[in-house]
């Protein structure tokens, strides 16, 4: 279980990013954080990592405080982020580094199997195409067997058909092992297809603004009306995260979320 | 997208129709042989030239001539003597202006501090051509090997030490945080990602320093040697035998060239995943 206690995050020029999260977040849950750039979603996911910790607050994963990258969560970012000087197969095992040869090769070629790269292991990352390269990134974070996988917009670089493959396709890695999942989106149907929760936050400082429960089966159908009814809640809560946020003074506070996002 | 990626890829793969392929070697042998065409066509018409009387050859050597130069140079040993004390002075002036450049750099590259300190003075000492340094070397190392070893390292070690440097300093943070995420120790941080990704940019340095190391000991020797290829050339030119300058540096040329090659091919099986970028 992933416990965060008032998690605020101060970066030294002053900018106050993050304005005390406070969250729990069970097993094998799928969270989606959805909010206007800015919002602090990604400092949020940086502190949960441990690549860049919380100022004040504290982030424990089953009871350990986490304050710098830990070997039970692993971090998919926005770009692959692959190694260009490791063929695909080496960038999967890239984790492995300290695990018996035979076991990494056994590994490797399992997660290249279950994301239907088997017959890339030999090719250079230069060689795949974005969506590739993405699930390689996607076998490489998954490979070591993490309990927490972060995701950093992991999809938006991608075109739209890319995209959806590839969200079905996380569906299907996660239900092997369960790990817990928290993925931080702007793009509102990704968070309803994948999630359990979507946390909308919003910005200065950025905290979570509302959590909106999805209570829908999987696999989910995008076109649904009930899809539909979980859509307009976010997208509700998302326009008056961010006119929250705006000033008074513009006296329409009331924009489309989907033109407020890009503020 | 990608469906339509993997079929391309996976045809290609395939079945390259054996005269593409064909085709593709013959231009590969011939893109080398088309740029020997011009300096072929002028030997083979100063030869010419020459033989037809119209120019007497003497201050420029045809070809036929340089070339019966060479074999009397092999002949006595000359050639391979002034070939090795030359080739020695650049490995030993290369050698040591590498290893304090790389030192150096990879230091000034990975800390802002030693930077700050070290890069102005470097800078400065940088804008100095790097002859005006030999009456200086004469004096404190005498005129034998010391003084030309040295100026052949301080030729090798501005281009190795700004490559470094930039080439640390440039290295992708996007990928430093991949090797935190997966908690890299500081050394394994270095072996899996520094220097696999400051090595293309090393290369190109060491063989820009190599470059200049030929230039410095052609200088150096120039300058004062009773061996090596620069001594060649100036014995040349005091005896007035310019066939023994030509030949000289076609040795310069020849030797320089293949040292710079014997780097690339060293370092070119740990650089095959750039070789992809530049068949695309």
């Amino acid at each position: 279980m992933l416990v965060l206690d008032r998690v605020s995050k101060t970066y030294p020029n002053g900018v106050h990013a993050l304005g005390g999260v406070s969250v729990e977040v069970d097993l094998g849950e799928i969270v989606a954080v959805i909010g206007g750039s800015g919002c602090g979603k990604s400092t949020l996911l940086r502190a949960v990592s441990g690549l860049d910790p919380a100022s004040e607050g504290t982030v424990l994963l089953d009871g350990e405080r986490i304050t710098a990258p830990h070997e039970k969560i692993g971090i998919i970012f926005q770009e692959p982020r692959l190694l260009p000087w490791l063929k695909v197969a080496g960038n999967v095992g890239f984790g492995l580094g300290d695990r018996p040869r035979q076991e990494r090769a056994v590994r490797v070629a399992t997660a290249l199997e279950r994301v239907g790269l088997a017959d890339k292991a030999t090719m250079w990352p230069r060689e795949l195409s974005g969506g590739q390269a993405q699930r390689v990134a996607i076998a490489r974070a998954l490979v070591p067997r993490p309990q927490l996988l972060l995701l950093d917009e992991p999809f938006s670089a991608l075109d739209a058909f890319t995209r959806t493959d590839l969200q079905d396709h996380l569906l299907n890695l996660w239900a092997d092992a369960k790990p817990t999942l928290i993925l931080v989106t702007h793009d509102v149907d990704e968070a309803i297809v994948l999630a359990d929760r979507v946390m909308v936050m919003c910005p200065r400082p950025g905290r979570i603004f509302d959590a909106i429960a999805v209570d829908l089966p999987r696999p989910r159908d995008r076109q649904s009306a009930a899809f539909d009814f979980v859509k307009r809640r976010v997208l509700a809560a998302l326009d008056r995260s961010l006119s929250r946020a705006v000033q008074p003074a513009d006296g329409e506070g009331k924009a489309s979320a989907g033109a407020a996002l890009w503020w | 997208m990608s469906l339509v990626t993997m079929t391309i890829a996976a045809e290609e793969r395939g079945a390259v129709p054996a005269e593409r392929a064909a085709s593709r070697k013959w231009a590969r042998l011939a893109r080398p042989v088309l740029g020997l065409v011009l300096p072929v066509m002028l030997a083979v018409a100063w030869e010419f030239v020459v033989r037809m009387g119209w120019a007497s050859g003497r201050l420029a050597p045809p070809p036929s001539v340089i070339f019966q130069e060479f074999v009397d140079l092999a002949r006595s040993g000359d050639l391979q003597r002034n070939t090795l004390v030359t080739l020695g002075r650049v490995a030993a002036g290369f050698g040591c202006g590498v290893a304090v450049a790389t030192i150096v750099g990879a230091a000034a590259g990975y800390s802002p501090l030693i930077r700050r300190l070290l890069d102005p003075s470097l800078q400065a000492l940088r804008a100095i051509p790097s002859i005006a340094w030999v009456p200086l070397f004469v004096l404190w190392l005498g005129i034998f090997e010391a003084s030309k070893i040295t100026l052949i390292a301080v030729g090798v070690f501005f281009p190795v030490y700004l490559g470094v440097m930039g080439a640390i300093q440039s290295v992708d943070r996007k990928l430093v945080e991949v090797g935190r995420a997966f908690r890299l120790s500081d050394v394994q941080m270095v072996r899996r990602i520094l220097l696999p990704a400051v090595l293309p940019a090393y290369v190109i340095a060491l063989r820009s320093g190599l470059g200049l190391g030929w230039m410095f000991v052609a200088a150096a020797e120039l300058l004062g040697a009773s061996e090596g290829l620069g001594y060649l050339l100036l014995d040349g030119q005091e005896l007035g035998k310019p066939a023994e300058i030509v030949a000289a540096i076609v040795a310069f040329a020849v030797v320089g060239k293949a040292t710079d090659w014997l780097i690339a091919l060293a370092a070119a099986p740990f650089l095959r995943w750039e070789d992809v970028v530049r068949q695309e």
